[in-house]
């Protein structure tokens, strides 16, 4: 035990110490990951909404590959990114490879299939009685739209928290396409993987407190804001 | 009424699916174990004697031993050779330890300390790899040209163009620190280092992936350069300069198991055939060897 209560000190010291280092890692991380599952709302939501409400050929096939994307292994994701991007790959000008934008990319990826699929089940749980009574009552479908979103908030709420916790705890597609870069594209997991390696266990059992306490805070927000809409329907 | 006739038939492709798995996992088990075995059985009829090397792992990654033992072998067939590759320090500690016979090691200063406290028999210099400075073929910190390492680093200093580091407390990290240091320039003293003394914390094959994509210099070892050449666009802008040699030696530990095999060992090693094994290593591979022998009666 006596390795876990020397490095917990040592990374303790360092966070408190507010090393530069360790948080600008815990900031690009925020940055990052809150940019890809930002835009993987605005993607995800209205397919999303498609799926779950409307009926239509081949929605059949989208949810399948939404369902599977929720298992999307994000070193294939990695790797194709890193190819695309690549100086000598199709999109190669851009000049995107181990760059931030590059990691949001990856991780926009990973999230939309998880958004899409988990917002389609919040939607299509909500009674399509009320959206066909609103229908009737003269609301136009953007309405109807919002509504239904409305009604499914907490679903919603639930494929924000399932995006954020899974890209933010990702390191395999973030290496291939971020590098790794300290001070540019350096996020908690590739810098835990790197100082377990240099064996400065200090440090990475310090951002592993930082990125264990992130994920739990937005799953405790959530789980609050959930409790607190319960007991308004009630 | 489908669904009782369906589980039974998932639940064996099931189980036949974990059963193919569970075979493989057993055959990836088994191989190491048979191929280790083989070598010293089935070629030995009679009792061979087993001495122990102990080197680094970056010799052992080059592939070198995979040619340089087995023609030991055959020259000597008394013997028989068993790698352990460590780290340069560990080598020596186990020098030390004598629970190795041989060392074929790399940091001439630990290896002089060895011979001074009377723990080796003779140190010979075997061979040399090297270190290239490796940049885009535009090279706007002219490097190729500089006048020695010294102007080199300084030029890269300027921050034109990214330099990446390893910043992993690798040999090859140390190297790169020491030939700073050497050139009396601290790259993290400069102003704006943080835009092009780039750390990457990654191994020499990814770190050299970044720096072709970001058209940067970085220092690599030869064998790992020629090794992902093919997908990088960067080429050698530096070689051969002394401070980037990498001097190998071979020392026969006093008072160990098998003193004679040792002796063997280094006397092969150093031989004219030994010699000619070397130099010809990774002509075939890479157009180019990898080690120089350069031993010198």
């Amino acid at each position: 035990m006596g390795i876990f209560i020397d490095a917990f000190r040592g990374g303790l010291a360092m966070l408190v110490s507010g090393a530069a280092d360790v948080w600008t890692i815990v900031l690009v991380s925020v940055q990052v990951s809150g940019a890809a599952v930002l835009l993987a709302l605005v993607l995800g939501i209205p397919i999303g909404f498609m799926l779950g409400t409307k009926r239509f050929v081949g929605r059949r096939m989208m949810l399948v590959i939404a369902n599977t994307g929720m298992g999307l292994p994000p070193v294939v994701v990695g790797l194709v990114v890193a190819m695309l991007l690549s100086r000598r790959g199709p999109l190669g000008s851009l000049e995107l490879l181990y760059s931030r934008p590059a990691m949001v990319i990856a991780q926009l990826v990973i999230a939309v299939p998880m958004v899409a699929a988990v917002s389609a089940a919040a939607v299509s749980a909500v009674p399509r009685e009320l959206r066909l009574q609103a229908r009737s009552l003269g609301a136009s479908p953007l309405q109807v739209a919002i509504m239904t979103l409305r009604e499914a908030r907490m679903g919603l709420l639930a494929s924000v928290a399932a995006g954020f916790g899974s890209i933010i705890s990702e390191v395999g597609a973030v290496t291939m396409v971020g590098g790794n870069l300290a001070g540019k594209t350096r996020v908690m997991t590739t810098a835990i993987v790197q100082y377990t390696r240099m064996g400065d266990y200090g440090a990475a059992l310090a951002l592993a407190v930082v990125l264990m306490a992130m994920v739990l805070a937005v799953n405790i927000l959530l789980t609050r804001v959930q409790q607190s809409a319960e007991r308004y329907e009630q | 009424m489908t669904d009782r006739s369906v589980r039974p038939a998932l639940w064996r492709v099931a189980i036949v699916a974990l059963a193919v798995i569970m075979a493989f996992s057993l055959i990836g088990c088994s191989t190491p174990a048979t191929t280790s075995t083989n070598t010293p059985t089935a070629t030995a009829p009679v009792a061979k004697t087993n001495i122990v090397l102990a080197s680094t792992t970056s010799t052992q990654d080059s592939g070198l031993f995979d040619v340089l033992i087995p023609a030991f072998e055959k020259a000597d067939p008394q013997y028989s050779v068993e790698v352990i590759a460590v780290g340069s320090g560990e080598a020596i500690k186990m020098g030390e330890n004598k629970d190795a016979d041989v060392l074929l090691v790399h940091s001439p200063a630990a290896e002089k300390a060895f011979m001074a406290a009377g723990f080796g028999i003779e140190r010979r210099d075997v061979m040399y790899n090297d270190f290239v400075i490796v940049g885009p073929a535009s090279d706007r910190d002219g490097v190729k040209g500089a006048a020695d390492l010294n102007a080199v680093m300084k030029a890269l200093a300027t921050g034109k163009v990214p330099f990446m580091t390893r910043d992993d407390k690798s040999g090859t990290n140390a190297k790169e620190l020491k030939l700073w240091a050497d050139a009396s320039v601290s790259p993290t003293a400069t102003a704006n280092y943080k835009d092009w003394y780039l750390s990457t914390g990654q191994g020499m094959g990814e770190t050299l992936k970044i720096t072709s994509e970001k058209q940067g210099y970085t220092l690599s070892d030869r064998a790992t350069f020629l090794t992902n050449k093919g997908g990088l666009d960067l080429v050698i802008l530096r070689e051969g300069d002394k401070g980037l040699l990498n001097q190998y030696g071979v020392i026969p530990v006093k008072g160990a198991a098998h003193v004679e095999g040792g002796i063997a060992f280094m006397d092969w090693i150093t031989s004219a055939e030994g010699q000619t094994v070397i130099g010809e290593f990774g002509k075939e591979k890479f157009g180019q060897a990898l080690f120089t022998p350069n031993y010198v009666k």
